[in-house]
């Protein structure tokens, strides 16, 4: 076992090396550009994109002429939303999401609410972190030009009922686009059963080189227009200009046709380790809490808050281990987890989370480290949490009068 | 974000961390922050003749925090009640080397110290008036 323990693969992936294989002759020997219709280079370049293209779309169930390529899900969100709003104004401006999207979505919905472009109903969520399909249904208003919900939260890994909120999307001729960057290649996506009109997604969350993304734009029933986002040489159908980056899609292709053919296997090893980790580490320790669905969320999500101990700290303990904390201290807002406090997590509990996120390259005994490391560093911490003093003694936190600052 | 040496020493090897019996006498208790913002720290110092004789802390709060009240202890150990108001803030940003973000973890630590000096003081005024 090699240190440091890379557990955060919601944040991005490691690079899988048959990825790399695929990649590296379109560097220097296949260096054409897909565009130039005139030439070898050219043309071995666009056949290796379409042949990428192909193996993307398989792997969401969609045709390889609806793939789009953009430099990450970001830019899908942005080029999902801002292209819908700038095609269909005339219709209206009203979008409906959710409270715990990526901030790609909500900055972009607030981005345009801002400038006083759209206006936008934020739905709640469950305590697990799920939207309810009958929250969409009633938020719709005449003016209501698109729907977008997140396929899988990237803080506590559950999965919306997409299908459900497809079918009612369906049902009243509103667009549904999907924010399904931590989903795809992790749980099986077919946009045509969930009734996805447009869906965002990356290729370094699923083992695939950094920098590039896709939106997916439905074809057909309906056919889905955006105006581009980025002007210049017309590339993508005009939905997105810009010199196709070859061999990042060339591994996109690559990474998509293996989590096709490992997902089941992957997903079954993941849950695996994922409910050992849980299950070990809640045992030992008191005051725990599980935070998003117990069942219904990614393999490799595991989202815990302990009681009395902040996260930040819990990081620092574990500097060998890389993790991720719903903290304050944390993040550049220093306000604890919007995701979180969206589940009705306490401030204080959404400040003592961590997030585990395991991948396709962590072994056994990695885990074996972290029950161990996450054990020792928590109740380390909590001797030496004047709260954990406290709720010992008997003393009801909620009861003392503390001195915001 | 990366942590001084200091911070990560605070923190991996706390000084003084414990607790004194709040009704000890000569102990005064101080204890400052709020969960809900991420970090409470309570310190607690021991007087004899004027002179602080033990510091002992507990922290809640990321690692800045803890090492924040570590060295609030370090330092007031063998200092009279009056050197002891005399710690600020600035003192511990700059032995910790806290970069902006982290200000807020050195005004808890002096906020405790002040906290834990008013009660000492307010226990000893106490038993003076009983005294008399």
């Amino acid at each position: 076992m090699k240190l440091p323990i890379f557990l955060d693969n919601h944040s991005t992936t490691p690079m899988d090396p048959r990825v790399l294989d695929t990649m590296l002759p379109y560097f220097v020997e296949k260096f054409g550009n897909a565009a130039s219709r005139n030439h070898a280079f050219g043309w071995a370049a666009e056949e290796a994109v379409e042949i990428a293209r192909k193996q993307i779309a398989k792997l969401i169930k969609a045709d390889s002429k609806e793939i789009v390529f953009t430099s990450g899900a970001t830019e899908s969100d942005n080029l999902a939303i801002k292209g819908v709003l700038d095609m269909y104004k005339e219709k209206g401006d009203h979008i409906i999401t959710s409270s715990t999207e990526h901030r790609a979505v909500l900055d972009t919905v607030k981005s345009l609410e801002g400038r006083g472009k759209a206006a936008a109903t934020y739905l709640p969520v469950d305590k697990f972190g799920m939207v309810n399909p009958e929250d969409v249904r009633k938020a719709i208003t005449e003016k209501t030009i698109l729907i977008s919900i997140m396929l899988a939260n990237n803080e506590i890994g559950t999965i919306n009922p997409v299908k459900e909120i497809g079918k009612i999307a369906k049902e009243k001729g509103i667009l549904f686009h999907c924010d399904a960057t931590q989903g795809v290649g992790k749980v099986p996506v077919d946009v045509q059963d969930m009734g996805i009109d447009l869906m965002s997604f990356s290729a370094h969350k699923m083992y695939g080189p950094k920098g590039v993304g896709a939106l997916y734009v439905r074809k057909k029933n309906p056919r889905v227009r955006i105006v581009a986002q980025i002007d210049g040489g017309g590339h993508e159908r005009g939905m997105r200009s810009g010199t196709l980056p070859v061999p990042l899609i060339v591994g996109f292709g690559k990474a998509c046709e293996l989590c096709e053919q490992e997902m089941a296997k992957d997903a079954a090893r993941l849950t695996a380790m994922r409910d050992r980790l849980e299950a070990s580490i809640m045992k030992a320790l008191e005051e725990s809490y599980l935070n998003g669905h117990p069942t219904n969320r990614l393999p490799g999500n595991l989202n815990i808050s302990f009681a009395y101990v902040e996260g930040e700290s819990l990081l620092m303990g574990m500097k060998d281990i890389a993790l991720s904390s719903g903290s304050a201290c944390t993040s550049a807002t220093l306000e604890p987890s919007y995701v979180l406090r969206a589940l009705g997590v306490g401030t204080e509990l959404a400040h003592s989370s961590i997030r585990f996120g395991l991948g396709r390259f962590n072994q056994d005994d990695e885990i074996d480290y972290t029950i161990k490391k996450v054990i020792e560093i928590v109740t380390k911490l909590r001797e030496m949490s004047p709260l954990y003093e406290m709720a010992k003694e008997g003393v009801d936190l909620k009861s003392v009068q503390w001195a915001a600052h | 974000m990366a942590y001084s040496d200091k911070v990560v020493d605070h923190f991996n090897n706390p000084r003084n961390m414990g607790s004194f019996k709040k009704e000890e006498e000569g102990v005064g208790t101080g204890m400052v922050g709020a969960p809900e913002c991420g970090d409470v720290m309570k310190l607690q110092i021991k007087v004899q003749n004027d002179t602080i004789v033990d510091a002992k802390f507990k922290t809640f709060g990321c690692g800045s925090a803890i090492a924040s009240s570590s060295l609030a202890t370090e330092w007031l150990k063998g200092k009279t009640i009056e050197e002891a108001q005399k710690i600020k803030n600035t003192d511990i940003v700059q032995e910790l080397n806290l970069p902006p973000v982290k200000i807020h973890c050195s005004v808890l630590a002096e906020d405790a110290i002040k906290a834990a000096l008013a009660d000492y003081q307010k226990k000893a005024d106490g038993a003076l008036a009983e005294a008399k």
